[in-house]
C-alpha cells in the first residue's frame, strides 16, 4: 500500500471533521433543546403542571418502569404496530401485484383507492370497535386501514414506471410476462418497497394509538387518554 | 442456398385513439446465413419496427417472415437481440447479468455457466464478473451485453443502434471489437443504425430505407479489398468514401 499523498490525508482529515461537528451539532440541539424546557420551566416562563418538565418526565419514566407497568404498554403498542405494519406490507405488496398483472382491474379499482384512501380512518375507528369489538385485533385493523391503500397505490405506481425497455429485453430474451414481473418489476421496486414500509410504520403508529385511544385497557395510546383524563 | 430470414411484403402501422400512422409499407428482402447486414434510414422512419416484427414482439399486419423457411412463430429462440443500451440490471452483478437469459429460459446449467465463463474470459471481462454493472465503462457494458445475447446461442442476431449510447471515441472501438466478435461467430446479423460510416465499415450489404412509412429504396453490396477486413481498417480504405457517398446520394434523393 502506497503512502497516502499530502492532500489525500488533508481530504482524510477533512471528512472526519465533518462526520464529528454533524454528530456533536444533532446531540447540540437534542441537549439545548431539553436544557431550554426545564429552564423555562423551573422560571416559570412556562407552566410547569401543564407543559410538563424533562426532569418530571423523568421522574415519572422512573416510577413506571420500577412497577414495570410502562413495559407493559409499550410491547403491547409495538406489537400491535408491528403486527399492522408486516401485514399492510405484505397486502400492499401483493395486491399492487395483482393490479399489475391486470390492467383492467386497475383501471376499474382506481377510483375506489383514492377514495377508500381519503377517508378520514380516525373517524371510522369507533366503527371498527362496533363491528370487531373491543380487542387487540381491532386495532391492528385500525392501524392497517390508515396505512394500506395510500401504500398500494405508490407501489402500483412504482411497477408500472419501470423502463419500458427494460421489460423489452426481457421479451428480447424470449421471457413471458412472469418472468418481466420476477426478474424487473420485484427486484427494481425494492427501493420504492423500503422506502414505503418506512412511510407505513409511522402511519401505522398513529392508526393503532388512535384504536388504543378508544378501545383498550392498556398501549401507549390509552396512556395518553388515561392522563389527559386525569389531568382534566 | 436457402436464406435464414426473408421478409415478403410487411407491412404495419401505429394505432392510437388520435389515428393511424403508418411505419413500414411493402418491405421485402431476405438474409443469407453469416451475412452481415445494416439497414440505414432517416431517423423515425421504422426502423426498431422492424426489428421488433422479425424478432416476433410484434406481429406484421400483413405480409409474412420466414425464419428458415419456416413462418416465424412468436418469441423464436434462434432469434437474439441487442437493443439500443446495454440494461444491465444495477442489483445483479455482471455475471448474474450475463446468464439472465439462461435463467428465463430454464438453460442454467453447467454447461451454460462454463460457456459464460469462457465468453467473460474471451472479451476480457473476468476480473469484473463479480462487480455491479455501474463500475464497468460503457464498452465494457455493452460487451457484457453482447455476452448475454450470444450464451443463448442465436442464429440470427439482430442490432438496434448497440453503439449509439456510446461516446464517439467508445464506440469507434466497441464497433470494431464487436463487429470482429460477430464475425468470428460466423453468426447473420441484421444491423439497424443512422450512422451511414458504422454502416459502411461493418457490412456486407447495405439496406436503405426511406422515410416514413418505410419501404427499401434500394440494396448497396458493400465490398472491400483490404487484407484485413476490420471495421477500422474499412474507415481507412479508398472505397469507404465511395460507398459512403453513393448510401448517402440514395438516402436524400427520396427529398
Amino acid at each position: 500500500m502506497n503512502k497516502p499523498s499530502r492532500a489525500q490525508e488533508l481530504f482524510i482529515r477533512h471528512l472526519k471533521f465533518r462526520r464529528i461537528t454533524v454528530c456533536a451539532a444533532r446531540i447540540l440541539i437534542l441537549a439545548g433543546f431539553l436544557f431550554l424546557w426545564e429552564f423555562c420551566a423551573d422560571t416559570g416562563v412556562i407552566d410547569s403542571f401543564i407543559f410538563s418538565s424533562p426532569s418530571k418526565i423523568a421522574v415519572c419514566f422512573r416510577e413506571m418502569v420500577q412497577d414495570r407497568s410502562i413495559f407493559r404498554h409499550i410491547s403491547i403498542t409495538l406489537y400491535e404496530t408491528l403486527a399492522s405494519f408486516l401485514l399492510v406490507t405484505l397486502f400492499s405488496v401483493l395486491a399492487a401485484i395483482l393490479l399489475w398483472c391486470s390492467r383492467r382491474l386497475s383501471d376499474i379499482l382506481e377510483p375506489y383507492l383514492v377514495v377508500l384512501n381519503s377517508l378520514p380512518k380516525s373517524a371510522l375507528a369507533p366503527l371498527l370497535i362496533v363491528w370487531l369489538g373491543a380487542t387487540p385485533k381491532t386495532i391492528i385493523v385500525a392501524g392497517m386501514s390508515v396505512a394500506i391503500f395510500g401504500s398500494i397505490m405508490n407501489l402500483y405506481t412504482s411497477f408500472t414506471t419501470v423502463d419500458q425497455e427494460k421489460i423489452k429485453l426481457i421479451y428480447t430474451l424470449h421471457g413471458r410476462r412472469r418472468h418481466v414481473l420476477t426478474k424487473v418489476v420485484l427486484p427494481g421496486s425494492v427501493p420504492a418497497v423500503i422506502s414505503n414500509m418506512k412511510v407505513n410504520i409511522g402511519l401505522c403508529l398513529v392508526g393503532v394509538v388512535i384504536g388504543e385511544f378508544l378501545a383498550a385497557r392498556s398501549g401507549l395510546g390509552y396512556l395518553i387518554i388515561y392522563s389527559s383524563q386525569v389531568l382534566t | 442456398m436457402q436464406p435464414i430470414l426473408e421478409l415478403k411484403n410487411i407491412n404495419y402501422a401505429y394505432h392510437t385513439p388520435e389515428g393511424e400512422t403508418p411505419a413500414l409499407r411493402n418491405i421485402s428482402f431476405s438474409l443469407a446465413p453469416g451475412e452481415f447486414t445494416a439497414v440505414v434510414g432517416p431517423s423515425g422512419c421504422g426502423k426498431s419496427t422492424l426489428l421488433s416484427l422479425i424478432a416476433g414482439l410484434m406481429v406484421p399486419e400483413s405480409g409474412e417472415i420466414f425464419l428458415n423457411g419456416k413462418p416465424l412463430t412468436e418469441n423464436a429462440s434462434d432469434i437474439g437481440y441487442m437493443l439500443q443500451h446495454d440494461h444491465l440490471f444495477e442489483w445483479r452483478t455482471v455475471y448474474r447479468n450475463v446468464l439472465l437469459g439462461a435463467e428465463i429460459n430454464h438453460m442454467l446449467n453447467a454447461a451454460t455457466r462454463k460457456k459464460a465463463d469462457a465468453l467473460l474470459e474471451q472479451y476480457g471481462l473476468k476480473p469484473f464478473a463479480h462487480a455491479r454493472p455501474s463500475q464497468l465503462s460503457g464498452g465494457m457494458r455493452q460487451r457484457a451485453a453482447l455476452i448475454r445475447t450470444l450464451l443463448l446461442d442465436p442464429e440470427l442476431l439482430l442490432l438496434d443502434e448497440p453503439f449509439s449510447a456510446l461516446d464517439y471515441q467508445t464506440r469507434l472501438t466497441v464497433s470494431d471489437d464487436i463487429g470482429q466478435i460477430i464475425r468470428q461467430s460466423g453468426k447473420t446479423a441484421l444491423l439497424v443504425t443512422h450512422d451511414l460510416s458504422e454502416a459502411v465499415s461493418l457490412a456486407d450489404r447495405v439496406i436503405v430505407l426511406s422515410r416514413r412509412p418505410a419501404s427499401v429504396l434500394c440494396i448497396v453490396p458493400v465490398a472491400f479489398e483490404v487484407e484485413n477486413d476490420t471495421p477500422l481498417n474499412r474507415r481507412n480504405a479508398p472505397e469507404f468514401k465511395t460507398y459512403f457517398n453513393q448510401i448517402w446520394k440514395e438516402l436524400n434523393h427520396d427529398e
